[in-house]
């Protein structure tokens, strides 16, 4: 029991982050009709904004010591952080909460840049086949994590959990039972939450707020939305962004748990695709339920119990589920009807 | 009867015509002695001597291939006379006189394997029959080292093996051509393995994530005899996808076995986010069996390290080579290294510097570039003074036998480099196996 109690954790942890990068390639779709194949490297570009941030918080003063020598016989680098220098305590405070404190430099950053993209490449492929929307941003992904790899390198950057959060929770404890029995990381409950507030506010954002009703009209009907004067476009541009501030506030606060290297959008992209399809195309709630399904599926499969009836079943399960959703209701499990039916 | 009135007969006749055969057969030899220097793919007749060096530009390890490019680059430097000639002033014995190679300078071109086995081939080969590399050398993978060393022996081209660690390399797919001088998983479970008892005690039930993929298969085999012969043993071996990312589902059953040891047989990334992540549990923080919860990570790179952060800490493992070695070759290497680019050398530098330099070194001993008399030169070579104390390429499988360094992920680091400390050198003749356990055949010399 405990065994499967833990799995399902680590399938809603696993399905925040599935729901969360599917929640923004689904806004994408759903306003633009754009399938984007580049969101994966948004979940990138997001995870090496908390790189970035920490590189910066962590910038170095280098005095070169009188005294001692490197083992290569050149001067001694010594070297204290500015924040520090600057900022005192506080500085240590940034310091050991950069990964949370990086969301700062997250909004902006994929907000410009989803704009830049939609606006720049994305914009001129609306009328093109869906086979040329998914070339050209799979080259852009492509291109996006060259640049990347150039400024950071090949090998994975490790983002600290801040102390106040590193260790487990004894989850098992707080319903009675005994200690040990069901412990689970914090910084994972606290992706979970932080996944599902996200969520919950982006749903928000849509549903009570006169620009969300607009969206919302414009997904149901552009053209009758444009007959009333609305700029619609520049709404959808404006998601695009907010889109893109999703998925990379997916990948900022990944970071500690998948040390992200250039290839990590890419490893998502296949998976979000997946869940999206399965989700249904467009919708919502669809891409948010079957983000977290799909994740405590593929956890639930890979236990022992499970592999010992049906080897390598932790392997397909995702895919083996998205073939029969799309031989049995083509259109996904919320999808609207008639969307890939045809 | 009149041949033998006029002094011809069968026997004059046969002992003329041996008498030809012999002069025809033996004199063109004596008169061209050192001729076949001629006939060999690539012979740079007199001008510069072109090594290939095939890395990792781009890919998941190219990180590592750009520090045996530099290292390849400091070895030709010192080859040629230039620099303050590192490992040629500790080499023992050494025919290097920072000359180039028999008097030829040195040159090279570079390839890139992205890590496949396909583009690694590739790129060897147009080396080879384009640019004229008369060695390929480099790489960071065994699949890719097996692949090249293949071609290799087809080509007729000496391949000195970068990092590949798989038993495989110099076991089942050796080749007369290839060389390697990176130990394997054998000789790490050798050496790991009295450490583990020494620290852990002998009464250890062991659990196994292991990469699937055939590294991981002969690191697992290799660890597994290697601590049930020191009276561990073993819970569960579990086989995990490559590339990975998240291992959670493969770590929480963990919490819940018997097993008090946790060994990642995992390389690069998947090393670092499996150890990450089970950092991230708490199994270090958990007893079992009274005993503390250990986690072994049996191959350690300090590139790969660093992408561990804090998490390497106290954590066991075994090494090709470290920086913080004190023998007079490995400080001449780190201080040339250092002083070019900054940063101490990775373990991948250091075999790619060292092969360099035995490759070079193993021409002015057969006195010739024709690759079978430099592969017999290498045969058997014994040396010295290139860290890891002495150091043999055995002629039975072409792999190299040296002290083997098991390390521990440094508690108390002074520098960012400074991520492993070495616990024991482990003696070569601990680690030495017989070359017949893991078959193969190297191959003929003479290639057509």
């Amino acid at each position: 029991m405990e065994a499967i109690i833990l799995q399902v954790l680590n399938g809603l942890d696993k399905g925040g982050a599935y729901a969360l990068i599917a929640l923004g390639l689904t806004l994408v779709f759903g306003t633009l009709g754009v399938v984007n194949f580049a969101h994966g490297a948004l979940f990138m570009i997001g995870a090496f904004c908390a790189v970035t941030f920490r590189k910066l918080i962590t910038l170095e003063q280098v005095v070169l010591s009188k005294t001692e020598l490197s083992p290569w016989g050149t001067p001694l680098e010594i070297r204290t952080p500015y924040a520090q220098q600057w900022f005192g305590d506080f500085g240590n405070v940034l310091i050991d909460y950069s990964v949370p404190f990086s969301l700062l430099l997250a909004i902006p950053v994929m907000l410009l840049l989803g704009i830049a993209m939609e606006r720049g490449i994305i914009k001129h492929f609306y009328k093109r086949p869906h086979a040329e929307q998914i070339l050209v941003t799979f080259g852009l992904a492509i291109v996006l994590q060259e640049i990347v790899r150039t400024f950071f390198g090949a090998n994975p950057n490790p983002q600290p959990i801040p102390q106040s959060l590193q260790g487990v929770a004894e989850l098992g404890v707080m319903v009675g039972m005994a200690k040990n029995t069901i412990t689970y990381p914090i910084w994972r409950l606290v992706y979970l939450f932080f996944s599902l507030s996200v969520i919950a506010s982006v749903f928000a954002f849509l549903k009570f707020t006169t620009f969300g009703l607009v969206v919302r009209a414009g997904m149901s009907d552009r053209e009758t939305v444009s007959m009333l004067g609305i700029n619609i476009d520049k709404r959808f541009t404006i998601m695009f962004g907010i889109a893109a501030i999703v998925t990379g506030f997916a990948g900022v606060m990944y970071t500690p748990i998948l040390p992200p290297d250039y290839t990590i959008g890419m490893d998502f992209l296949v998976l979000t695709f997946i869940v999206v399809v399965v989700g249904g195309m467009g919708s919502l709630p669809g891409a948010v339920l079957a983000g977290f399904m799909l994740g405590v599926l593929q956890s639930l499969a890979s236990m022992t119990e499970v592999k010992d009836i049906i080897p390598g079943i932790d392997q397909i399960i995702i895919y083996l589920i998205a073939v029969i959703v799309l031989l049995v209701r083509p259109r996904g499990l919320f999808g609207k009807r008639g969307m890939m039916e045809n | 009867m009149s041949n033998i009135k006029n002094g011809v007969n069968r026997r004059k006749v046969l002992k003329g015509a041996t008498a030809g055969i012999i002069t025809a057969g033996v004199a063109p030899t004596i008169f061209t002695k050192g001729a076949w220097a001629q006939e060999f793919r690539n012979d740079p007749k007199g001008g510069d001597v072109i090594l290939g060096f095939n890395v990792p530009q781009t890919g998941p390890y190219s990180d590592e291939g750009a520090d045996e490019l530099r290292a390849y680059t400091l070895a030709v430097k010192h080859l040629n006379g230039e620099g303050d000639g590192g490992m040629l002033n500790t080499m023992q014995p050494s025919n290097l006189k920072g000359n180039g190679i028999l008097g030829q300078k040195v040159t090279y071109v570079t390839g890139d394997t992205q890590t496949k086995s396909d583009a690694a081939r590739d790129s060897a080969r147009r080396m080879i029959e384009r640019d004229g590399a008369l060695i390929i050398t480099g790489g960071s993978s065994s699949g890719v080292a097996v692949a090249v060393q293949a071609l290799c022996q087809e080509m007729g081209t000496i391949f000195m093996a970068g990092l590949t660690h798989s038993d495989d390399t110099t076991g089942k797919d050796k080749k007369r051509y290839g060389f390697r001088h990176f130990f394997n998983t054998y000789m790490t479970g050798a050496a790991l393995a009295p450490v583990l008892k020494d620290e852990y005690g002998s009464d250890r039930v062991a659990y196994h994530l292991t990469s699937d993929y055939n590294w991981g298969y002969t690191q697992q085999r290799a660890i597994k005899d290697a601590t049930e012969a020191i009276g561990w043993k073993t819970e569960k071996t579990v086989l995990t996808p490559v590339g990975q990312g998240d291992f959670s589902q493969y770590i929480t059953p963990i919490l819940n076995s018997g097993a008090d040891v946790v060994i990642l047989n995992h390389y690069g990334k998947d090393m670092v986010n499996s150890l990450t992540q089970s950092i991230q549990f708490g199994l270090r923080d958990r007893q079992k069996n009274g005993k503390n919860i250990e986690i072994v990570v049996p191959l350690f790179s300090r590139l790969m390290a660093q992408g561990a952060g804090d998490n390497i800490k106290g954590i066991l493992g075994s090494t090709n080579w470290n920086w913080s070695l004190q023998d007079e070759g490995s400080k001449a290497f780190v201080k040339s290294f250092g002083a070019e680019y900054g940063f101490p050398p990775s373990m991948a530098a250091h075999t790619c510097y060292v092969q360099t330099l035995l490759y070079a070194d193993a021409c002015e001993r057969a006195g010739t570039l024709y690759p079978p008399e430099v592969i017999r030169a290498l045969e058997g070579h014994l040396f010295d003074g290139m860290g890891n104390g002495p150091t043999e390429y055995r002629a039975e499988d072409h792999q190299c036998f040296k002290d083997v360094l098991v390390v521990r992920g440094n508690a108390n680091p002074t520098s960012q480099f400074d991520l492993l400390e070495v616990v024991q050198e482990v003696p070569r003749a601990q680690v030495e196996y017989d070359a017949s356990i893991f078959g193969g055949e190297l191959g003929p010399y003479e290639v057509s």
